[in-house]
C-alpha cells in the first residue's frame, strides 16, 4: 500500500512530459559493473539538414554529460566531394556500424539520377547491416501552438519492414518502354517483422497490433505477410489483433487516429503510412524513428526527409532527432539520461515560448534558440525521485 | 491558389464540381436528348442507393433509361471474373455507365469485380474530385483537389508467383503507353478545368527505372501545355503534406498503387468516402461513374445509407454528357439539404433515413 501511493504520489507530481504515460517506476535502476563507460555511438550527420540536427543533439549531449563517445563520419553523404553522386556506402561506416552497433542518423540524400542505377544509399545501409524494423513513434503533443496538429489523443507506433517488399531494387526493361519492378515478400521476412511487432507491444504494454495490407488485390505477397501475421498473433493471446487495407488505414488516420496502436506493415505501406502519421502529429520535424535488427540499431527521424529546402538556413527542428536520441539512451541501458533529455526536451516544446520553436512547429526561433533552451532546461535543477 | 475562408463556401459551392466536365471527346450526345445509361446497383446498399439516383433523375426531368445489369453469383469463364460479358457489353454499347458498391473477395481466386471492370473495359484514368463540402465541416476545411490515377497496370496487374515455398514475386508494370496516356489526360483536364498545377506522385528513387520512367512521360507530356504549372512529389512526402496542408495541391497524377491509396487519404481528409464521386474514364468518352465506398452489409436494408457519393458520382455522369444544367440543379440540391443540415444520414452524424434525405433532394429541384 505505501508502494502505491508513494507511485501516485510520483505520478501526480511528475509533469505530464512523458509521452506516451509510461509509468516510470519507483524503483533504482540497477546498472553492471562497468555501465557507466563511455559507449562509442557511430554518427552520420548526412546532407540537408542533417549536420544541422546532429550538431543540435551533440551539443545537447555533451550539456547532459551522458557517456557517449561519436565516431563521426562528416565526409559520408548522397554527394562525394566534387559534386557527384556517391553510389556505394563506405566500408568504414558499415564497420563501424557494426563494431558499435549503435549509430545515430541525420538524413542521407538519394540524387534522383536516372543515370545510376544503384540503390539509395539509405537501401544500401539498411541490406547490409540488415536493419530490417523501421520502427516510428507518432504522439500529439500537448500544448503545441495552435494549428500545428489537428488531432488529439494519437499514440502510434508504426512497425515498418524495411528490406524487402518493393524495395528489391530489381527492376529491368522488358522490352523498350515497357519496366517491371519486383516486389517480393518472403515468409523468412515478414514472420521475423510480425514476431517484432507482437514482441514490442508485449514489452510496451500495448493493445493491439494491426496489420496493413492490400492482400483483396496482391493476394499472394500481401497473402504471404498476412498468413504470418496471423501465426505470430496465436502466439500473444494477451494482445489483440487485427487487419486493415492500407487504403482504408489511410483514410481511417486522418479521419480518427486514435483508434490505432500498434501498426506492422510490409515496406511500403509503411512509408507511406508513417508519414502520415507523422504529418499528423506535426511533421518530420516531430516524429522519431529508430532503425533495428540483430545487433543494430540506427537512431533517426522518423520520416527522413532530407529538407534540402531549408538545408543551411538554420531554422530545421531538431525535435525529432533529439526525441530519437532519448529513445537510443534507453536502449542502451540509459534510462534516466533518456528521460532527462526527453523532460527538457518537451519542456522547451510545451512552453508556450514560440520564439524558442523552429518555425515549422508556428515558432519564430531557430535550431540554435531551440538548442539553447533545451540545454538551459537541463542545467536547471532537475527533480530528484524523491522531492 | 488559395481562397480565403469567407469566401470559401460560396466559391466552393459555385465552383465544387461545376468546372469537372470530363474529357468527352467522341461522346456523342445532345444535351436534352434522351440517353440510356448502364446501371450497376451493386450489392449492400448499393440498391438502396441506386433508387435515390433513379428518383432524383425522374424529379429533375432527365429522360434517361436505365438498363440495370447485375454481376453473377459464380465466375463467367469467359472474363474469369462474376462480371459477365454481357455486363461489359451493355456499358460498351452505351458508352456510359453509373455503378453502385461491389464486394471484393479476399485471397480468393479469379479477378476482382473492379479490377475487372477496369481491364475489359480499359478504363485507364480514375478521376476524383475530393473538396470540402460547405456546411460539413471536417478537420480539413479548404480542400480543393482532384486525384488522377492510372487505372490499370502497376502493382495491381495481378501478375504474383511463388518462386519457391515461402518466398512471392509480384510484379509492378509501368509503360510508357499508359503512363503518358493518364499524364495526357490529366493535363487535358486541368486545362479544361480551369486548374492550375499538375503534380506528379512517384518514389522515383527508389523504384528508379519504374517510377522513373513514369515521371519522365509526365514531364514529356507537360511540354506541351505551358501553362499549366507542374511539378514532382516524392509519395511518401505527399502523403505528409496532403495531412498538414492538402490546400497546397491542385490536380494529382499518379501510378496505380499511390494513386488508390491517396485518393482515399484525400477522401478521409473531406468526410469519407459516403461523399465521394469518381468516374472511370476509357477511351472515345467511355466512362463509368461510380461510388467507391464500401457496400456497408450491416446497415443493408434498412433505408439509413448515404446516397450523396452515387449522386455525386451521378452528376458528374450528367457533366460528361454535356448535360450541365441538369447536373448542378443536383449538385446544388445536395450540397444545399447537407449544408443544411436537417436531413442528414447516420455516417454524417445526423439521424435522417436515405428516403427522406432523397425526398429533401427533391423538394429543393
Amino acid at each position: 500500500m505505501l508502494r502505491k501511493a508513494a507511485i501516485s504520489a510520483l505520478r501526480r507530481n511528475a509533469s505530464n512530459t512523458s509521452i506516451s504515460g509510461q509509468a516510470r517506476g519507483l524503483m533504482t535502476y540497477v546498472p553492471s559493473p562497468g555501465d557507466a563507460r563511455r559507449q562509442t555511438v557511430t554518427l552520420i550527420p548526412g546532407d540537408g539538414i542533417g549536420p544541422e540536427v546532429t550538431g543540435a543533439v551533440t551539443r545537447i549531449v555533451e550539456a547532459l554529460g551522458a557517456p557517449i563517445q561519436w565516431e563521426r563520419f562528416d565526409d559520408f553523404g548522397g554527394l562525394d566531394s566534387n559534386g557527384k553522386p556517391v553510389t556505394t556506402v563506405p566500408k568504414e561506416v558499415l564497420d563501424s556500424i557494426r563494431r558499435n552497433q549503435v549509430c545515430l542518423k541525420g538524413t542521407l540524400f538519394t540524387p534522383l539520377s536516372k543515370t545510376t542505377a544503384t540503390e539509395s544509399l539509405n537501401v544500401q545501409m539498411r541490406k547490409n547491416l540488415d536493419s530490417h524494423i523501421n520502427l516510428v513513434h507518432g504522439f500529439s503533443l500537448k500544448g503545441l501552438p495552435p494549428g500545428v496538429i489537428r488531432h488529439q489523443d494519437i499514440d502510434i507506433v508504426v512497425i515498418r519492414e524495411n528490406t524487402e517488399g518493393e524495395y528489391s531494387g530489381l527492376e529491368h526493361e522488358v522490352v523498350p518502354d515497357v519496366i517491371e519492378s519486383l516486389k517480393v515478400i518472403t515468409s523468412v521476412k515478414s514472420r521475423r517483422t510480425a514476431e517484432y511487432a507482437f514482441g514490442y507491444a508485449y514489452l510496451n504494454n500495448r493493445k493491439r497490433v494491426t496489420a496493413v495490407h492490400k492482400a483483396n488485390i496482391m493476394k499472394m505477397s500481401d497473402g504471404l505477410f498476412l498468413k504470418e501475421f496471423r501465426e505470430v498473433a496465436k502466439q500473444y493471446p494477451m494482445i489483440e489483433s487485427s487487419e486493415i487495407i492500407v487504403d482504408n488505414t489511410c483514410m481511417q488516420l486522418v479521419g480518427k487516429p486514435e483508434q490505432f496502436d500498434v501498426l506492422v506493415t510490409p515496406n511500403l505501406y509503411g512509408n507511406l503510412v508513417a508519414n502520415v502519421v507523422a504529418g499528423l502529429c506535426g511533421g518530420a520535424g516531430v516524429v522519431p524513428g529508430a532503425n533495428v535488427g540483430d545487433n543494430v540499431a540506427i537512431f533517426e527521424q522518423g520520416a527522413r526527409h532530407v529538407g534540402k529546402d531549408i538545408a543551411g538556413k538554420g531554422i530545421a527542428n531538431p525535435l525529432a532527432t533529439l526525441l530519437s536520441t532519448s529513445m537510443m539512451f534507453r536502449h542502451l541501458n540509459l534510462p534516466d539520461f533518456s528521460d532527462r533529455l526527453e523532460n527538457a526536451t518537451l519542456a522547451v516544446v510545451q512552453s508556450g515560448d514560440t520564439s524558442l520553436l523552429t518555425p515549422d512547429l508556428k515558432g519564430t526561433g531557430t535550431t540554435a534558440t531551440f538548442t539553447n533552451a533545451v540545454i538551459k532546461q537541463l542545467e536547471k535543477k532537475s527533480k530528484g525521485r524523491y522531492d | 491558389m488559395r481562397r480565403s475562408l469567407l469566401g470559401a463556401a460560396s466559391v466552393l459551392k459555385s465552383n465544387a464540381i461545376a468546372p469537372e466536365s470530363l474529357v468527352s471527346r467522341g461522346f456523342a450526345h445532345t444535351p436534352g436528348q434522351p440517353f440510356t445509361a448502364t446501371l450497376f446497383p451493386g450489392d449492400g446498399i448499393g440498391p438502396e442507393i441506386a433508387e435515390s439516383v433513379k428518383k432524383v433523375f425522374s424529379a429533375v426531368g432527365a429522360s434517361v433509361q436505365w438498363d440495370e445489369q447485375r454481376v453473377g453469383t459464380t465466375a463467367d469463364p469467359r472474363t474469369n471474373s462474376f462480371v459477365s460479358r454481357e455486363n461489359l457489353d451493355s456499358v460498351l454499347k452505351h458508352r456510359i455507365g453509373l455503378k453502385g458498391p461491389m464486394a471484393t473477395p479476399i485471397g480468393k481466386g479469379h479477378r476482382s469485380l473492379n479490377l475487372t471492370l477496369r481491364k475489359e473495359l480499359q478504363l485507364f484514368a480514375n478521376v476524383r474530385p475530393c473538396f470540402s463540402i460547405p456546411g460539413y465541416k471536417t478537420r480539413y476545411d479548404n480542400v480543393n483537389l482532384v486525384t488522377i490515377r492510372e487505372n490499370t497496370e502497376g502493382e495491381y496487374s495481378g501478375l504474383e508467383h511463388e518462386v519457391v515455398p515461402g518466398v512471392v514475386e509480384s510484379l509492378k508494370i509501368i509503360t510508357r503507353v499508359a503512363s503518358t496516356r493518364v499524364a495526357e489526360y490529366a493535363f487535358k483536364y486541368a486545362a479544361d478545368n480551369n486548374r492550375h498545377k499538375v503534380t506528379a506522385v512517384h518514389k522515383a528513387n527508389i523504384m528508379k527505372m519504374a517510377d522513373g520512367l513514369f515521371i519522365k512521360c509526365c514531364r514529356e507530356v507537360k511540354e506541351k501545355y505551358p501553362d499549366i504549372q507542374y511539378e514532382e512529389v516524392i509519395v511518401d512526402n505527399a502523403c505528409m503534406q496532403l495531412v498538414k496542408n492538402p490546400a497546397q495541391f491542385d490536380v494529382l497524377v499518379m501510378p496505380n498503387l499511390y494513386g488508390d491509396i491517396i485518393s482515399d487519404l484525400c477522401a478521409g481528409l473531406v468526410g469519407g468516402l459516403g461523399l465521394t464521386p469518381s468516374a472511370n474514364v476509357g477511351h472515345m468518352g467511355l466512362a463509368l461513374m461510380e461510388a467507391v465506398h464500401g457496400t456497408a452489409p450491416d446497415i443493408a436494408g434498412q433505408d439509413k445509407a448515404n446516397p450523396t457519393a452515387l449522386l455525386m458520382s451521378s452528376v458528374m455522369m450528367l457533366r460528361h454528357m454535356g448535360e450541365n444544367d441538369m447536373a448542378s440543379r443536383i449538385q446544388n440540391a445536395t450540397l444545399d439539404t447537407i449544408a443544411e443540415g436537417k436531413y442528414r444520414t447516420g455516417d454524417l452524424g445526423g439521424k435522417s433515413t436515405c428516403s427522406d434525405f432523397t425526398k429533401a433532394i427533391i423538394d429543393k429541384l
